[in-house]
């Protein structure tokens, strides 16, 4: 054995043996229980009817936002998701201000016009547009007629806009260089880019269907960017803008443990 | 006179240190115990561990710290908040304890928000 492997041994020992007397703290994964913001105890089935929506025409986001949240509260509540027609709920509003002594809109009957929400959907060009319609959130007896026809549901309902945005501006972003020496160095280079993705900006509306009443809102906005040379489509940008939102979403129906690490000090 | 008081606070330091350095000493074995059965996710106990090491020593930073980790991992906000506080207060540069705070930060402010509304 040579010398300074001798001494490589011995100054290994040494560190393992000293190593844990000098932690000073340790790492630890905690879970941090959420309450459920909304008590769904009296209810057991969950209806989750259609959206004010508009924005971008790829994209029937009304239909999309009623599939993708009926499909994560089957798997991740305890409550029994309702299967039934989604409901355009701009055609439903236009329908109670075209006839306003007639009984509120039969949801089914507005589903089935795919040509009226057509051209509907044009009239609607920014969230504002939205805002006249949303006076049906507080249509207690449209909801409660529902509420009647599904056997006293909790109710869950909205806005949802998707539009696509676009935002130029100077990026900061990482370069990697080579110095006059070889060493490789990373630098921040500023640059002006064309940016273009998609934003959303969903406030979900939960209604009691025993007293058509509204329990509790909640309103989302996120966004993502691409360069203007990538080709995202719309859809994925909706999954993806969306898949931001559920867990907030799910935790007003039902309590949530977040992971997360801690250290712990000597 | 003047003697007498001078020895009296000197025997007063040569009590007090060592009681202190035994309250310290103690504080710190129920925070390693804390520590092991935290890890092994027996936060009951750790509790109890964190919550006797500042009763042990009211000024020990990193009990503090842990028993705010114990109230957060079992949904005690409030408390969680007041331990932190306190640990920050004791410890204000202790990089672990900021970063832990922080991060508990953004939860009880979600939480707080949704108990505005």
């Amino acid at each position: 054995m040579t010398a300074r492997s001798a001494a490589a041994i011995a100054s290994l020992t040494l560190a393992l043996a000293v190593s844990p007397a000098c932690i000073s703290f340790y790492e630890i994964g905690i879970e941090t229980p959420i309450q459920a913001k909304l008590d769904t105890s009296p209810f057991q089935r969950v209806l989750v009817l259609g959206f004010l929506s508009g924005g971008s025409k790829d994209v029937d986001v009304n239909s999309e936002t009623v599939r993708l949240l009926r499909s994560q509260l089957r798997t991740k509540s305890s409550l029994k998701v309702i299967d039934s027609d989604v409901v355009s709920l701009v055609d439903v509003v236009d329908k109670m201000k075209g006839n306003v002594a007639a009984q509120p809109a039969a949801p089914t009957a507005a589903a089935a016009d795919p040509e009226a929400k057509d051209a509907k959907s044009a009239d609607v060009r920014s969230e504002k547009d939205l805002q006249p319609y949303e006076q049906i959130f507080a249509d207690v007896a449209y909801w409660k007629k529902l509420g009647e026809e599904y056997q006293n549901p909790l109710i869950v309902t909205g806005v949802v806009y998707f539009s696509d945005i676009n935002k130029s501006g100077i990026v900061e972003r990482p370069r990697e260089v080579i110095d006059a020496m070889g060493r490789r160095q990373v630098v921040s280079e500023r640059q002006w880019m064309d940016r273009k993705g998609f934003a959303i900006a969903p406030k979900f509306v939960f209604i009691d269907g025993r007293t058509g009443t509204q329990l509790y809102t909640d309103s989302y906005r996120e966004e993502t960017l691409y360069s203007a040379s990538q080709n995202t489509p719309p859809l994925s940008s909706y999954f993806e803008l969306m898949d931001r939102l559920i867990p907030g979403f799910l935790n007003t129906l039902s309590s949530q443990k977040i992971k997360s690490t801690r250290f712990l000090l000597k | 006179m003047k003697t007498r008081i001078l020895g009296m606070c000197v025997l007063a330091v040569l009590v007090a240190v060592p009681a202190y350095a035994d309250r310290r000493s103690e504080a710190k074995d129920q925070v390693k115990f804390g520590i092991s059965v935290a890890e092994k996710n027996l936060w009951t106990e750790a509790t109890a561990r964190f919550e006797k090491a500042i009763e042990l020593d009211p000024t020990y930073a990193a009990g503090w710290n842990n028993l705010g980790i114990a109230y957060e991992q079992s949904g005690k906000f409030d408390d969680a908040r007041k331990a932190y506080d306190k640990a920050i207060k004791l410890d204000p540069n202790n990089m672990q304890i900021r970063q832990n705070y922080d991060l508990f930060r953004e939860i009880y402010d979600r939480t707080q928000r949704r108990r505005d509304r």
